[in-house]
């Protein structure tokens, strides 16, 4: 751990955050209605139909798991993005060539992608605020919880970036892994109205802890004990520290 | 001088087994202008990337400024900067932004005033607000320059600074790195364009196949392994090269109107005035004389050829 080159975490998250700024209508628009059509969708026509799940109100919900579906496929593609495109433009040069310590990098970056996300995860919030009255049983917890997925999703979508050699394996795990996750990992359902094997069998999607957690510090119940969720998030973070660190150590994919 | 870089024993085997670098030694001295000059896959370009931070060394160690590149890569890599050979640019940012990026991301506090004066030497300044996408590509290679020269290091780095530049641009750039060196900064370029060593650079390193053949002062160079031809113009020209001439082996040019003499410049005895003196002996007149240093391409094909050879 080296950190004393703070103007060049500075410079890279401002850099970083000002490209995102040139696409704000897009960054802001995309989940606004994105999250609006699943209102429209789910809260309204099929939630109109449906009874209460677990003694809350279907269009409400939905809520914490849409917020996380958003928040961990932005986050992944965020923080792969960043990463990848100077390695795919070549600009890296002047990354590997500075005098800054991967500890500063992996700040700098991931922080400018989790910032990012935790943007969206806002906006989202308050769109769903314009559908449903949603009261919000920890909010500390729950801004925390936000932060702590951004940051474990933003080390794994940075991971992604160095490891990605073209643009589809870039894209490969949040379409083909991460998302049907979500779908499964009861964004839209709670596990509890799963028969088994399938209950059991959605026990061992990690997503599952992520959502519930989330949906936890709402409503303050969830699929499985918080104690879970934030056992799981620990070890996806240490997980992810650890591969970044030893990719730095030995260059991976970033030095010849 | 004090020296400014100092690389011993620098090695590099790529993962695929292939030897790039075969124990390299070489000092740079701070504030002159050094070409390292080789042919394409030479290792000019491995042993940048090793001194800048872009690729591990496999063996031996490199110091900028004092600062082991390994040991202290935070004071090593202050010290410089780096123009790479490949054009990478972030080309949808505007030129101003990616210069005060690179000022940042060496640690240095923002200084628009600096900053400023950097894109004005480079005619920078009235593009600032361009995206770099609207640029040429000699413009483009200028704000790889000023990215290179916005922390103010003390070496830098130009790797191939004219490929795929036209004739034009390239007495540009060689213009700009002549003013760069007015301003103290020590630079170390490549080029696989002899004329360009011979331009600019105080010195030249020839390496070839990862192996430095020389490194000589430049006119030290031309000197030491210069040849130069004596071209004797006759008054009449003559059908066969006499006898007599047999011992400076000399060939007959232009239709027998030149005889050509090629000469070491180093050795005791050139053997001109001898030549003179025997072509007054036989009564052979002439009107001019000529003599052409050879190049440095010549004396680089030499070694190269010597090197196969041996």
């Amino acid at each position: 751990m080296s950190l004393q080159n703070f103007r060049a975490i500075a410079s890279i998250y401002k850099f970083e955050l000002h490209r995102f700024r040139r696409t704000w209508l897009t960054g802001l628009l995309v989940p606004v209605i994105t999250t609006t059509l699943y209102f429209v969708v789910f809260g309204g026509a099929i939630g109109s139909r449906m009874t209460q799940v677990d003694g809350i109100p279907y269009a409400a919900f939905i809520v914490p798991g849409l917020i996380m579906m958003s928040m961990l496929t932005e986050s992944i593609f965020n923080a792969s993005f960043g990463i990848y495109m100077p390695k795919f433009t070549g600009t890296i040069y002047e990354l590997l060539s500075a005098p800054i310590s991967a500890t500063e990098t992996v700040i700098a970056y991931v922080g400018a992608a989790a910032t990012k996300s935790l943007i969206v995860g806002t906006i989202i919030f308050l769109t769903a605020h314009l559908f449903v009255d949603i009261h919000v049983a920890h909010p500390f917890a729950m801004a925390g919880f936000m932060l702590l997925i951004a940051i474990s999703f933003c080390l794994f979508g940075f991971i992604l970036g160095i490891w990605a050699q073209g643009f589809e394996q870039l894209q490969v795990i949040p379409l083909l892994v991460v998302t049907p996750l979500t779908f499964l990992g009861g964004a839209f359902y709670s596990v509890h109205m799963l028969a088994d094997p399938w209950r059991t069998m959605t026990l061992f999607n990690p997503i599952v802890y992520l959502i519930s957690g989330f949906r936890w510090t709402f409503f303050g119940r969830g699929d499985v004990g918080i104690e879970y969720s934030l056992l799981f998030v620990a070890a996806m973070l240490a997980v992810c520290l650890t591969i970044i660190g030893w990719m730095f150590r030995t260059g991976y994919r970033l030095k010849k | 001088m004090a020296s400014i870089i100092e690389i011993k024993g620098l090695t590099k085997v790529y993962a695929s087994g292939f030897q790039a670098l075969k124990g390299v030694d070489l000092t740079i001295e701070e504030g002159e202008i050094f070409a390292l000059l080789g042919p394409n896959g030479a290792g000019k370009t491995t042993m940048i990337s090793i001194i800048c931070g872009i690729a591990r060394a496999s063996g031996g160690s490199v110091t900028v400024a004092g600062h082991d590149i390994i040991a202290d890569y935070r004071g090593a890599r202050t010290a410089i900067g780096l123009v790479p050979q490949e054009l990478s640019t972030d080309q949808f940012e505007r030129v101003i932004d990616t210069v005060t990026l690179s000022r940042g991301i060496f640690g240095k506090p923002r200084d628009d005033a600096y900053v400023e004066k950097i894109l004005r030497d480079l005619s920078l300044w009235d593009k600032r607000n361009n995206k770099i996408l609207e640029l040429s590509g000699g413009m483009k290679r200028r704000v790889m320059i000023a990215k290179a020269l916005s922390h103010e290091p003390r070496v830098l780095f130009l790797d191939e600074p004219t490929a795929g530049v036209d004739v034009e641009l390239r007495r540009d750039m060689w213009k700009l790195i002549g003013e760069l060196r007015q301003t103290g900064v020590t630079i170390i370029l490549t080029t696989h364009y002899i004329e360009e060593a011979e331009e600019m650079a105080d010195r030249v390193g020839v390496i070839n196949r990862g192996e430095l053949m020389l490194v000589e002062e430049k006119t030290a160079l031309m000197k030491k392994l210069g040849k130069k031809t004596l071209s004797v113009v006759l008054t009449d020209p003559i059908e066969t090269v006499p006898v007599e001439l047999a011992d400076w082996n000399v060939t007959l040019g232009a239709d027998g109107h030149e005889i050509e003499y090629v000469f070491d410049t180093q050795a005791e005895r050139t053997g001109v005035s001898s030549l003179l003196r025997k072509l007054g002996d036989l009564s052979i007149a002439y009107k001019d004389l000529n003599t052409k240093q050879s190049s440095l391409e010549d004396i680089f094909v030499e070694l190269v050829h010597q090197e196969k050879a041996a």
